[in-house]
Order: structure tokens, then sequence, then C-alpha cells
């Protein structure tokens, strides 16, 4: 006879862990060039790093931050620099942003988010941006620029989850859909579903488990979900005023669930990425890097 | 640039907006702030200007619905918050005024 508990062995998935990545630009040699600037954006979630030749991407990567903040700056670093034969004492500058800018030990600048996001889009999508909404992690800025990537206007929610990334995890872990697939399965239902009637990120939890209980299948809950999502960034969206061109940077770009409601929600389009949406405020902070290098030069 | 510093939750938009335009980081709006709202200091959102410019306090910021409750109080007229009148350029706006009959 066996006594004490039984333990069953589970094996643990993570769905809410998104893939991670790396890219070079081809073509370019890095030795040429005059200067050479990296933008970090150690993110509460997510961690980047970019690395510019000139002004022009020559290689990034994004990475999950983890629980320490200068370690991750250095694996995100270390992992864009990987195989192209460029090391760290190559770059003349760096400028450090995000949630845990003051904790990049070897940026010789910190700037908001705020500002290297703004940047970031009028380089990746190019001038006529006017209207930039960033869904990151836990939080959530709306920012209206100029022609030259230059912040006329923000307003940013870091008060509460709801409609952040962090809440997009959570229900992603709740209903053991990997967070990736979330939009693409939340438009794989009959008819579109009235939206969970709460945005806050607890009770909407809540919410999604009654509405499982009564019967409701899995992809009408992340429907539902994504609709409130949309709707709660919408109305944040209004109060700074939507101008066009609107586009996305941030995780929650890539979730076509919310991104399409939302572009219904305020009837605009949304300009479409062609890279990876999570690099903007890296690139807009290796941007102002080559500026302020520049500056100092002059000096 | 228009920086609205604040947050929106359930029970409303709690903003209060600097125009750093018209701010000339003269530090005015300090003194009279009995919650200790505002700062100096360079323009954390515009890493090219070199003059100084008013912000909220970041600890300050995610708490304003409170903080600014004192010089908002329900059912008497105000005509002009403290830190609103202190600001000669006019630079400084709350986003809720609900309580004021303005």
């Amino acid at each position: 006879m066996t006594t004490g508990t039984e333990k069953r062995k589970e094996k643990k998935v993570e769905y809410w862990k998104w893939p991670e990545s790396r890219s070079t630009t081809p073509g370019i040699d890095w030795t040429k060039a005059s200067i050479i600037t990296c933008g970090i954006d150690v993110g509460s979630v997510s961690s980047q790093a970019v690395i510019m030749t000139d002004g022009k991407l020559f290689a990034y990567s994004s990475r999950r931050t983890g629980y320490n903040s200068p370690e991750s700056a250095r694996n995100a670093l270390n992992w864009a620099l990987e195989g192209t034969g460029m090391k760290p004492e190559d770059i003349h500058y760096t400028v450090g942003t995000g949630y845990g800018r003051v904790n990049v030990p070897f940026a010789q600048r910190a700037i908001t988010e705020i500002a290297c996001h703004a940047r970031g889009a009028n380089y990746l999508y190019g001038p006529s941006v006017r209207t930039i909404l960033d869904v990151g992690g836990q939080d959530c800025k709306v920012i209206r620029c100029d022609e030259r990537g230059k912040v006329e206007t923000f307003l940013m929610n870091d008060k509460c989850a709801a409609g952040t990334g962090r809440g997009m995890e959570i229900i992603a872990d709740l209903l053991s859909v990997p967070v990736q697939d979330i939009g693409r399965l939340s438009f794989e239902v009959d008819e579109e579903p009235p939206p969970v009637s709460s945005t806050c990120t607890i009770f909407a939890k809540a919410e999604a488990t009654g509405l499982l209980e009564s019967g409701w299948p899995l992809n009408r809950v992340l429907a539902a979900y994504c609709r409130a999502m949309a709707h709660r960034i919408g109305e944040l969206i209004l109060r700074a005023g939507v101008a066009k061109d609107f586009a996305m940077t941030g995780g929650m770009a890539k979730n076509e669930g919310v991104v399409k409601r939302l572009a219904k929600e305020l009837n605009i389009d949304i300009l479409p990425p062609s890279f990876d949406t999570q690099i903007a405020g890296a690139v807009g902070a290796a941007l102002f890097a080559k500026v302020l290098a520049e500056k100092e030069q002059k000096k | 640039m228009l920086a609205n510093y604040g947050y929106k939750d359930g029970s409303g938009e709690y903003f209060i907006t600097i125009d750093t335009e018209k701010c000339n980081g003269c530090g005015a709006c300090i003194e009279p702030c009995p919650e200790h709202c505002f700062q100096i200091g360079s323009d954390e959102n515009d890493p090219l200007r070199d003059e100084p410019v008013a912000a909220v306090v970041p600890g300050q910021r995610q708490k304003l619905k409170y903080l600014c409750m004192p010089c908002k109080p329900a059912g008497r007229a105000v005509n002009k918050l403290p830190c609103e009148e202190a600001c000669t350029p006019g630079a400084i706006s709350h986003s809720w005024y609900h309580v004021l009959q303005r």
C-alpha cells in the first residue's frame, strides 16, 4: 500500500509566451559605416535591441524581459549582434528607452518611449504617419506627431491593465490558446458576438470563464474579448483625436483580432506593418542616439 | 507639445495637460499645488529641447483623481484652480471639471 499524496506530472505549456525574433538586414557592410548607434527598449514584457549603421536599420532582436532588466538589455544586444561580427565596443552611442530605461547599464542616455515610438514609427511607416497607437505589455499610448516624428500630443494609460498586452496574455493562459493565435481564431466564428461587458482584466477573466460554462465555443469567447479590448483602446484614442495616417506599434499590432475590430470601431484604415512592430521604440532610440552622438561630436 | 499626464479608469478620465510650447519653465506652479504635483526639469519627451519645462511628478500621475480633489470641492464654485491661476502663460489645464461651476 502506498502512502502520502501522489502528484501527477504535468507538462507545463505557457501560452502567453510569444515567439522571440531577430533579424539582420542583408547587404550592409557595417565596417564601412561612419557611425553605429544602438537603441535598447526594455519594456515590462519584452526587450528589444536595434543596431543602426548611419541611421539605417542593420540588425535587431526582440526578447522577453524576465525579472532582471540590465541582464535582459545585455541579452537582447548580444542576440542582435550574433553572427554580424560586430562587438558591443564598436557601437558609438546607445540610448535606452521603455519602462526599464534607467536600468540599461551601457546606455549613455535614457529617453522616454513616447518620443522614441513617434520617431520609430516615423522611420518604419514613413513620414505620413500622424497618429501612433502603441499597445505594450502593461500600458497603452496614443501619440500624435508631425512629419518629422516630433511629438505634438500624447497620452498614456499605465494605471489599468485593461487594453494592454498583459490582459491578452492572461486570457491566452486562461483559455490555453497560444497568444499569437488569438487574432486568427477570433474570426473563426459564425457571427460576431457582443463584447464582454467588463474590460477590467480580472473581471473579464471571470466573465470569459462564465461564458465558457454557459456553452459558448472558445473562438466566440476570444472574439468577445478582442472586441472589448478594441473598444477600450478606441475610447482612449478618441481623447487624443485621430488623424491620418494611423499606425500601430507594439505587440498588440500583431493581433489582427484587435487591429481589425479597432479599425472598424474608429472607422479608419490602420497602416499594415511590414516589419516586427515591437521594435519601433528601439528604432526611435537608435535614431535619437545618432542625433545625440553627432551633437556631441560637434562640441 | 500637449503632454497629458494622468490616466483613464472605470470612473473617468483624469489628465493634467501641460502645453510645452506655452510653458516657459518658470516654476510658478510648484508652490501653489497643495499636493506637490509639479516639477521643473528637462523635457523627458523631447530630448532635443534644451529649455526646462514643467511636468507632473511621476509618482503623482497615477493618483490625480484623489490628489486634485481638495481643489475641486463638490457643489462649490471655483473659478480657477491654484495651478492654473499661477501659470501666467496659461499652459496648464485639467481634463475633468465636472464638480465645478465655471
